[in-house]
């Protein structure tokens, strides 16, 4: 008897403790999720004053919506062009960093403050960066002879370019994370492969990368659920532009609702990226788990 | 025990903070509600957003501060709301959630989206009541546009803009050209600007991101007619007119070469003006303010090119007051509206900021006169608006918008060819406008 009411107050007190947690996650995640779910199910614009239920219409028009397919292959280009690079290149920032005697702060904070940026303001920079004629970039390629590029005006290019600055925007955060993840990994590893003679390619494949496995994971999960979160620069740069050709999801989603006043539809658009995030999330968290050694 | 004891009180404190919080909340906003405090003061609540540069929440802050003075039973409550965008989208949550501003400057053309949202209140009693048309009649027909539907006026033009077209006279001398003399044809503005281009230099710059049906919309109305029928229920896209209208901005960078390729980005073509790289530039009038006080040559303003006649459309912010607020309340939202568009100080917001009075009353005031004077840029924007018509606005604005945007830029940036894409976005456009056709 006295044992199940120890086990009663043990529980009693840890849900109280998760309370204040459990009412904000309820008021401000579960709830909007649920009412976007049962709104994505109506006809809710412009055209109709009071919202009906109209079954999966609003999924059927997205399938029909060009801009829609336009905006999902753009966002899947985005996060190919910047999860691999980015955390790619913040490992060999990271090692570089962890190696160098001299300057070792100084290099930290080099590559770590792109992030400490606002990211409006450094689309504010890169405006003026990508401009033609006189932007910095422009001056940069008549060094090399070459002509003048609309970077943010051209179909073509202004994918790349945003993908450009992200990475360079991203980079120093998830170095920090490596950073911290070399800092865990015993020297003693080290030593010994060195009594071995391993050469040095040979202790990054055997011993420093698979040791930051957990980092990576945790990492690339960030990077890509932030290539379809960050959309700040859009509003700044190119408002999507040109013919949608930088245009990503989410930005479309906030497009469809508080521009084009058509919630139904924001609300589809919004299950469907929300499927899309827990799924790849699920992926890496099950399947590739299986595959990281943690200690 | 006396641990978990200490814990739970925590816990219970947090929340019962949490709940003060947000009762607290709702007490004000019922106050509010009921218009009027204890001492029998009417509050209101004005939503205004800024759009051009400059201390202009400063400006607002005291204009409406001097309002309060003048009217003591009257407190305004000015509340800065970011940009067009996000102070429509804040009107637009209030309005849902029963609590609407007062009074609020909102984009003119946002006039259909309010009536189908059925948020906004006709002015026309207020109007009668206070001296009748005299005051509506005062207004530039050009800005009056967005605010008409129907024979109702809905909002009173505020901060109103149109676009004219910018050009370096140190450049036009340079090149033997008369820097008095602007284009004043699409013809000469090709031939000027060829003769202005050189290496480092284009001759002319139209944007077309951001405004890019604005644009178009200015290159239409010189060849013909508007864009859209005055309900807002109807769009005119693929006329012949219009392909020729495309096919002529298309044409000044793929053909005659006298303006960058691709898409002109709308926040840098004035910087690329200010620093030389262009000769000549189309932009809103907001911009004077910053070019006068920025331009380190001589520049001139001159009315946008004509090609069967002058023609620009308006731009700009409108007051609006909305339903589900009392009476009285609205009764000193209108007055408010009255003081703020009052001649003398049209006449003071246009000199501040560079916007166009909205009034031809405005312009016999002494401080515009001398205005005028002292810089006959301010004027020809003025005397522009004989042409001006009403901004790109239909019914799902937002949608009709971002097509006819998307369709341009397709064409400018040479993924498609004028005539086929504007019957295709035509073609849309009906499809978006057909609930509001039935």
């Amino acid at each position: 008897m006295g044992e199940l009411r120890a086990k009663w107050k043990v529980n009693m007190y840890a849900w109280l403790l998760l309370l204040p947690s459990l009412i904000f996650l309820l008021l401000f995640t579960f709830y909007p999720v649920i009412q976007t779910f049962i709104l994505s199910f109506h006809q809710a614009d412009l055209g109709s004053p009071e919202p009906f239920f109209n079954g999966i219409d609003n999924y059927k028009q997205m399938v029909e919506d060009e801009v829609f397919w336009k905006v999902l292959t753009n966002n899947i280009w985005f996060a190919i062009g910047t999860v691999p690079t980015s955390v790619a290149l913040a490992l060999g920032m990271a090692l570089f960093a962890n190696k160098a005697l001299r300057g070792k702060s100084f290099i930290r904070t080099a590559y770590f403050y792109p992030t400490v940026v606002p990211m409006i303001a450094v689309a504010n920079i890169w405006l003026f960066i990508y401009t033609p004629e006189y932007g910095a970039l422009s001056h940069v390629m008549e060094w090399f002879g070459k002509g003048d590029m609309n970077w943010l005006g051209d179909q073509k290019n202004v994918m790349w370019a945003m993908i450009f600055m992200v990475i360079w925007k991203e980079a120093g955060y998830f170095m920090i994370f490596y950073l911290a993840g070399l800092q865990n990994i015993s020297q003693e590893l080290y030593e010994s492969a060195s009594m071995e003679g391993a050469s040095s390619w040979t202790v990054f494949r055997r011993i420093t990368f698979p040791l930051l496995m957990p980092t990576t994971m945790f990492v690339s999960i960030i990077a890509f659920t932030n290539s379809f979160k960050l959309v700040d620069h859009l509003v700044i740069m190119t408002k999507g532009g040109p013919d949608n050709a930088s245009n990503l999801l989410l930005y479309y989603i906030y497009e469809t609702a508080f521009s084009f006043w058509d919630q139904g539809m924001a609300s589809a658009l919004t299950i469907v990226m929300v499927v899309l995030l827990l799924l790849v999330a699920a992926f890496q968290f099950f399947a590739m788990d299986k595959k990281i050694h943690y200690n | 025990m006396r641990k978990v004891v200490k814990s739970l009180f925590a816990v219970v404190m947090s929340m019962s903070l949490i709940i003060g919080c947000s009762s607290g909340n709702s007490s004000s906003t019922n106050n509010a509600a009921q218009g009027a405090n204890s001492s029998g003061k009417t509050e209101l609540s004005f939503y205004y957003p800024v759009a051009v540069g400059g201390p202009l929440t400063k400006i607002v802050d005291g204009m409406a501060e001097e309002f309060n003075k003048e009217n003591p039973d009257i407190t305004v409550k000015p509340v800065y709301t970011g940009s067009y965008q996000d102070t429509t989208t804040k009107v637009q949550a209030a309005v849902q959630g029963k609590t609407p501003p007062d009074v609020a400057v909102m984009l003119s053309t946002e006039l259909h989206t309010m009536m189908d949202m059925d948020a906004i209140l006709p002015l026309d009693d207020f109007i009668a009541k206070d001296g009748g048309s005299e005051y509506v009649n005062d207004f530039f027909p050009g800005f009056l546009a967005n605010s008409q539907v129907g024979g109702k006026t809905y909002s009173i033009p505020f901060q109103r803009s149109t676009i004219v077209l910018y050009y370096n006279k140190d450049a036009f001398k340079e090149v033997g050209l008369d820097p008095e003399k602007p284009p004043t044809s699409w013809d000469e503005l090709v031939s000027y600007a060829a003769k202005l281009k050189k290496d480092g230099r284009y001759g002319i710059e139209i944007p077309s991101s951001s405004f890019t049906y604005w644009m178009f919309q200015a290159l239409a109305l010189q060849n013909g007619k508007n864009l859209m029928s005055e309900d807002g229920k109807k769009v005119f896209l693929d006329t012949p007119e219009n392909v020729e209208a495309l096919q002529f901005w298309v044409d000044l960078s793929k053909k005659h070469q006298v303006m960058p390729e691709g898409v002109n980005e709308w926040a840098t073509v004035p910087s690329d003006f200010l620093e030389g790289k262009t000769a000549m530039m189309f932009h809103t009038t907001g911009n004077l303010t910053n070019v006068k006080k920025s331009a380190k040559f001589d520049f001139g303003v001159a009315f946008l090119p004509a090609k069967r006649n002058y023609g620009s459309p308006t731009g700009g912010g409108n007051f609006y007051m909305f339903k589900g607020t009392d009476e009285k309340k609205q009764e000193a939202a209108w007055k408010f509206i009255r003081f703020m568009t009052e001649p003398k100080r049209a006449a003071q917001w246009s000199v501040d900021t560079g916007y166009v009075a909205t009034r031809k009353s405005a312009y016999e005031e002494e401080t515009m006169k001398q205005y005028v004077k002292d810089f006959p840029a301010a004027a020809v924007a003025r005397d522009q608006l004989e042409y001006g018509h009403a901004e790109l606005s239909t019914h799902n604005n937002g949608k009709v918008t971002k097509l006819l945007n998307d369709t341009l830029q397709s064409v400018i940036t040479g993924q498609s060819e004028p005539a086929e894409a504007l019957k295709k976005a035509q073609e849309e456009a009906d499809k978006m406008l057909a609930p509001f056709n039935k």
